[in-house]
């Protein structure tokens, strides 16, 4: 069953019915399979993060249809079938490193050796076991990202969804947390919706790269990356970084981005370089 | 190294200041042949604080009872208040110009009004006056702690279908703490002001407002001065006390992590 579909999705902010809102996302089409990894990249104001948000049920659209593993949004959120992480890592500055992993376990009632059985497992995962004990503020901002994705982690989601949880890092951070949520997707086999603006790190990261543009925020390609599993990428590390497979698949994403700011669809670019690998 | 040169430069250089003010005070008073009714010497204040130290810290305790009492009562009022206000938009709104109004008046000039209402024999409106003092910005404070919830909380909460009460139990209530400690370190010395100054307007005989009233009354000016450092020794105390709360380690308030 696939992780989310969502046909003719639309957000319109602002007064309802539409006329004279900010239509934020629209007419937006997407499946994300059962253990895909999937990023949309797009300028500010695409409505990536909004189309993100109505995924997880923290917004609701104002047309189409969204379901996740076949409910609805709502649904899934009350099930727990998603773990989610931010921008901001957003840890509970007044809890130490475990109990935030744990929180979400807490909330549904796991017993306290359950939950740092649990808390030990993910923290290993993330490779945090010595700052257990640790308070966020004693964390980088690496760290502390780690934290909060073990926490999304928590209680095994099917799907993880994520905000540009890498935007605010230094560039070599960046790279080594890439890896290692190629890993964990590799351990865990959860679908990932991944929002980013960051080329490379989209290519990098997915099996597929969602384009966006704004005004009104909508999908304009949908590219297949095709570098290997998530496991493949992830033992390939630099070596795939400078593949010239992987700079083709840059350019494609780039080519498709700025044809898609320039009001061109980008299926419709002629003799504009790589090919669309929509097939969709 | 540098981290005991740190600490030994902050307590140095206001003991320093400290000391300086005191031997300029008692140079200038001497020098100047000051009469001791505008001002009298450190060395005498001393002498007369030395001398009475039983009374003085007699009175200081009466006093501070009476402030710790208010601070007790208005405290856990606030709170209660608080948390109504915070849970119910309209109880708060309703309540908004009683509160303003409370904080623009000084309080101690409903002392007299008390002292007739619960009798000038009972500490009851020294009490009143100092609960009443303490209540504004404890409410305050904690009322604003409980409405901040950082956006990327609430949306964690959300995501992970919280109940209402979980959300307040594990965000709200943890994240107000710092606010309400910042409200009780304001509130801490207002108690002692208001309880002192209500001496001023009657009641019974006891306390360091009266001592002080009677001391200058009696033309003894060095005593009357030993009881206002009575006075700022209760201050210290209780400030201390509300900044040593915040600082356990169970308290989680955590005094960086906010303000």
């Amino acid at each position: 069953m696939s992780a989310v579909v969502a046909t003719g999705v639309g957000r319109v902010f602002g007064p309802a019915g539409g006329a004279g809102g900010t239509v934020a996302l629209s007419d937006v089409d997407l499946t994300v399979a059962a253990g895909e990894l999937v990023s949309l990249i797009g300028p500010s104001g695409c409505g990536k993060s909004t189309l993100l948000r109505l995924v997880a049920d923290l917004d609701t659209p104002t047309s189409g249809s969204l379901t996740v593993f076949g409910k609805t949004p709502a649904r899934a959120r009350a099930d727990q079938d998603y773990g989610i992480a931010f921008q901001q890592a957003g840890l509970l500055p007044w809890r130490s490193v475990q109990a935030n992993v744990e929180l979400p376990l807490q909330l549904h009632g796991a017993s306290r050796a359950e939950r740092a059985a649990r808390a030990a497992e993910l923290l290993a995962l993330v490779g945090l076991t010595d700052f257990a004990g640790h308070r966020p503020d004693q964390l980088s901002g690496g760290m502390q990202q780690r934290v909060a994705i073990a926490r999304a982690l928590a209680r095994w989601p099917r799907l993880l969804l994520m905000d540009e949880p890498f935007g605010a890092l230094d560039e070599m951070t960046r790279e080594r947390l890439q890896d290692e949520l190629l890993k964990i997707r590799a351990e865990t086999g959860a679908a990932v919706v991944f929002v980013t603006h960051s080329i490379p790190e989209a290519v990098y990261l997915s099996d597929r790269v969602v384009v966006m543009t704004p005004r009104p925020g909508r999908v304009v390609a949908d590219l297949e990356i095709a570098l290997g599993s998530p496991a493949e990428r992830a033992a390939r590390g630099i070596a795939l970084r400078e593949d010239p497979a992987f700079f083709e698949r840059v350019s494609t994403v780039r080519e498709a981005l700025h044809a898609g700011e320039a009001g061109l669809p980008a299926r419709d670019r002629g003799a504009a370089g790589a090919p669309d690998r929509a097939g969709r | 190294m540098s981290r005991v040169r740190e600490g030994a430069l902050a307590v140095g250089a206001p003991a320093v200041v400290g000391v300086a003010a005191v031997v300029l005070w008692q140079a200038t008073v001497t020098g100047l042949g000051i009469a001791a009714y505008v001002v009298p010497a450190p060395a005498d204040i001393a002498t007369e604080l030395a001398a009475n130290l039983q009374v003085v810290a007699t009175a200081a305790f009466g006093t501070a009872r009476n402030a710790a009492l208010g601070l007790l009562v208005g405290t856990v009022a606030a709170l209660v208040a608080a948390g109504v206000s915070a849970a119910w938009r309209l109880a708060a709104d309703a309540a908004n110009p009683l509160v303003t109004a409370t904080a623009v008046v000084p309080i101690v000039c409903l002392a007299p009004v008390f002292y007739t209402m619960f009798g000038t024999d009972a500490q009851t409106a020294r009490v009143v006056v100092a609960a009443i003092a303490v209540f504004v910005p404890v409410y305050v404070n904690t009322l604003r702690g409980l409405r901040t919830v950082a956006p990327v909380h609430r949306d964690l909460l959300r995501a992970h279908a919280a109940t209402p009460w979980q959300a307040t139990r594990h965000v709200t209530l943890p994240g107000a703490l710092p606010f309400f400690f910042t409200g009780l370190r304001v509130a801490s010395s207002l108690a002692v002001i208001s309880a002192l100054v209500a001496e001023y307007f009657g009641g019974p005989v006891d306390g360091l407002g009266k001592a002080i009233t009677s001391a200058v009354a009696s033309s003894r000016y060095a005593l009357a001065w030993a009881y206002v450092v009575g006075a700022v020794v209760t201050g210290l105390v209780f400030y201390a006390v509300t900044t040593l709360l915040e600082r356990l380690p169970d308290a989680g308030g955590s005094p960086s992590a906010r303000r």
